[in-house]
């Protein structure tokens, strides 16, 4: 049997593990974090600013209009839908698996999850136009009849699927965090602190008759988040799939958007936790340049199955014998939108071609770069599949070009001063690993046998 | 939701030597006492002598009615309450009711495994006494409560550190 390199690096004992993890919690920000948190909470004001601006004034203040009347909102929405698929495959898919090196990154992917939906479901919510009636979208009494709502679109689909997936993430993640604010709990030396923690963690107490009830509940809660985060991508590309627009509606929709989520996922992965690296030192330990390396393979490898989608897409488009879809991917390539369909297509397919090198793999600079690509190209594979199939359909005389305005950059920019504010101040209030789950892995790849 | 209890507990700094102990623990007749550990030691469960959880049938059977209710919910507000024609397909459309069932299986099944969990593990509790605060750390107990058969203090004791016991505290209430 091979060796395999351990996943922990040093020689830590149980009490070192505990100490690394909590440290953060339980030290002054450096000068780093603060910057950084400052610069993310002033991006978070203006985005509330553009927010509240565009819903005082009008959803006019967005380009989105006749014919291209889904934009900015959507495209937005979708790709940060995307990226929190690579938190749950991580923390789902991969526990499955029994892949042990998941448990030194399953806590942050999870809680780039939970934030990542939080910051995309506002989308949806703003691109109604009256976000104050937002409440229609659920099936509640009501009366006007009651009149309910239409249970054949896929855009109520959709509700449910981010609401399901929104409430599952957060429980998850709820639950993989209850021995470890016990464990806070129980070192705390502050009154308050101890007391928060104390309510955090439910009264937690690790028994072996709890860790049996627990260990089951996680397994149970993987199996049904596995199926529930290929759902929820697939219903997010039924809004496209199920409408008759050439370039939307396709069969390949739903495996090509599950395949691009967890590829924009794990670069969203990678570029956070070289961050992490750098802020915490000490987390070099538990998130190794192996795990790095593992993740890079991932996006390498769905980044060669988004790039056969793309090909497929192409000679599906050829082979149907449909005019109107030839035309809409001929229009994609060299219409007036080339520019797009190539950034998406150099940034996802060419550029992560270059972690077949090892070194590249294993490099930390290198693979931010990539990731921020990666980030970059799968934001504008959502803006190809919205904007261009809509700008050009079928009626010459229904063509026109997307209005992108300010507010549109306001918006899609601002966001990530959410997601990175929510981030930074998780990283300093929850343990950023999972302090009872990397302990038994602890002499994996070592000599003392292992669990 | 357990009442607290008297007990002794035995406390140990390495995982081996507790599974070690709590197997002889088992093998010596005690029945009612548990493992308190930082993380799910592999292998106590069965050196403790617990049984399989039963935590999956209560995510089947919440799934089930997650999946019937959802497709009930919707063929009612369909079909019933106020039948509209949407495009001529059929007022119970079962194909374009799948993808909500599907959400609400799922999240029946979650919601009532975890907070079959959370029961079954008496949590919340308020301000549980605790026997050690390492405990969720680096170390490791055995605990044994005075509802134990043939328990007595004494007896326990001597048991405890004849197995190996680093430290043996009484607790007048856990």
């Amino acid at each position: 049997m091979m060796d395999r390199n351990p996943l922990i690096l040093g020689d830590k004992t149980y009490k070192d593990i505990t100490d690394d993890i909590c440290e953060p919690l339980e030290t002054v920000p450096g000068k780093q974090w603060m910057m950084m948190f400052f610069s993310a909470k002033s991006l978070l004001l203006f985005y509330l600013a553009s927010v509240a601006t565009i819903l005082f004034t009008g959803m006019g203040l967005m380009g989105t209009n006749h014919p291209v009347a889904w934009g900015t909102d959507i495209v937005t929405f979708v790709f940060w839908i995307g990226i929190g698929h690579a938190g749950t495959l991580i923390s789902a898919v991969l526990y499955l698996f029994r892949q042990k090196w998941r448990t030194s990154v399953a806590r942050s992917a999870e809680a780039m999850t939970v934030f990542a939906v939080m910051t995309a479901g506002i989308f949806p919510l703003i691109h109604t136009g009256r976000p104050w009636l937002d409440f229609w979208l659920l099936p509640y009494p009501n009366q006007r009849g009651p009149l309910w709502v239409n249970f054949r679109s896929p855009l109520l689909w959709d509700v449910f699927a981010v609401s399901t997936y929104a409430t599952v993430s957060i429980v998850f993640w709820y639950v993989g965090l209850v021995p470890d604010f016990a464990t806070v709990r129980d070192r705390a030396k502050n009154k308050i602190r101890k007391k928060v923690y104390g309510i955090l963690s439910l009264g937690w107490r690790g028994s072996t008759r709890n860790w049996s009830h627990y260990e089951m509940v996680y397994l149970l809660l993987a199996g049904l988040a596995t199926p529930l985060v290929l759902s929820v991508h697939t219903i997010v590309s039924f809004d496209f799939a199920v409408a008759s627009l050439p370039g939307w509606h396709t069969t390949i929709f739903p495996p090509y958007f599950v395949a691009g989520a967890i590829f924009s996922g794990f670069g969203m992965v990678v570029t956070l936790l070289t961050l992490v690296r750098i802020g915490f030192p000490k987390f070099k330990d538990y998130i190794t340049i192996d795990h790095m390396e593992v993740m890079n393979k991932i996006i390498m490898c769905t980044g060669l199955l988004v790039g056969y989608a793309y090909c497929s897409e192409l000679f599906i488009a050829w082979y149907s014998g449909v005019k109107y879809e030839q035309y809409a991917f001929i229009n994609r390539a060299l219409g007036p939108y080339w520019w797009s369909y190539w950034i998406m297509f150099s940034c996802n397919v060419f550029i992560p071609q270059i972690f077949w090198f090892r070194a590249a793999r294993r490099s930390i600079p290198i693979m931010f770069v990539i990731s921020i690509f990666v980030n970059i190209g799968m934001w504008f594979e959502r803006f190809v599949i919205t904007v261009t199939s809509l700008h050009r359909d079928f009626l010459p005389s229904n063509w026109g070009m997307y209005d992108w305005s300010i507010y549109d950059a306001a918006i899609l920019f601002g966001s990530f001063g959410m997601f990175l504010t929510l981030f930074l101040l998780y990283l300093r209030a929850f343990p950023a690993i999972s302090i009872a789950e990397v302990k038994p892995v602890l002499y994996v790849g070592k000599k003392k046998g292992g669990h | 939701m357990a009442k607290r209890q008297s007990g002794v507990a035995g406390i140990w700094s390495d995982d081996e030597k507790i599974l070690e102990a709590a197997a002889k623990m088992r093998d010596a007749g005690y029945k009612k006492f548990d493992a308190i550990t930082p993380f799910p030691v592999h292998g106590m469960e069965e050196a403790v002598g617990i049984k399989r959880s039963g935590i999956p049938y209560v995510t089947f059977v919440a799934g089930v009615t997650g999946c019937c209710l959802g497709l009930y919910m919707q063929y009612w507000m369909s079909a019933v309450s106020w039948p509209i024609n949407v495009g001529g397909k059929p007022m119970f459309s079962i194909p374009a009711f799948i993808p909500v069932t599907f959400e609400i299986t799922i999240l029946f099944a979650a919601l009532f495994s975890v907070g079959a969990m959370f029961f079954l593990n008496g949590l919340p509790k308020v301000d549980p006494p605790i026997i050690d605060p390492d405990l969720t750390s680096h170390k490791f107990a055995l605990w044994v409560p005075d509802d134990e058969v043939g328990y007595s203090v004494e007896k326990v004791e001597a048991f405890l550190k004849e197995l190996g016991a680093e430290e043996v505290k009484r607790m007048a209430e856990y």
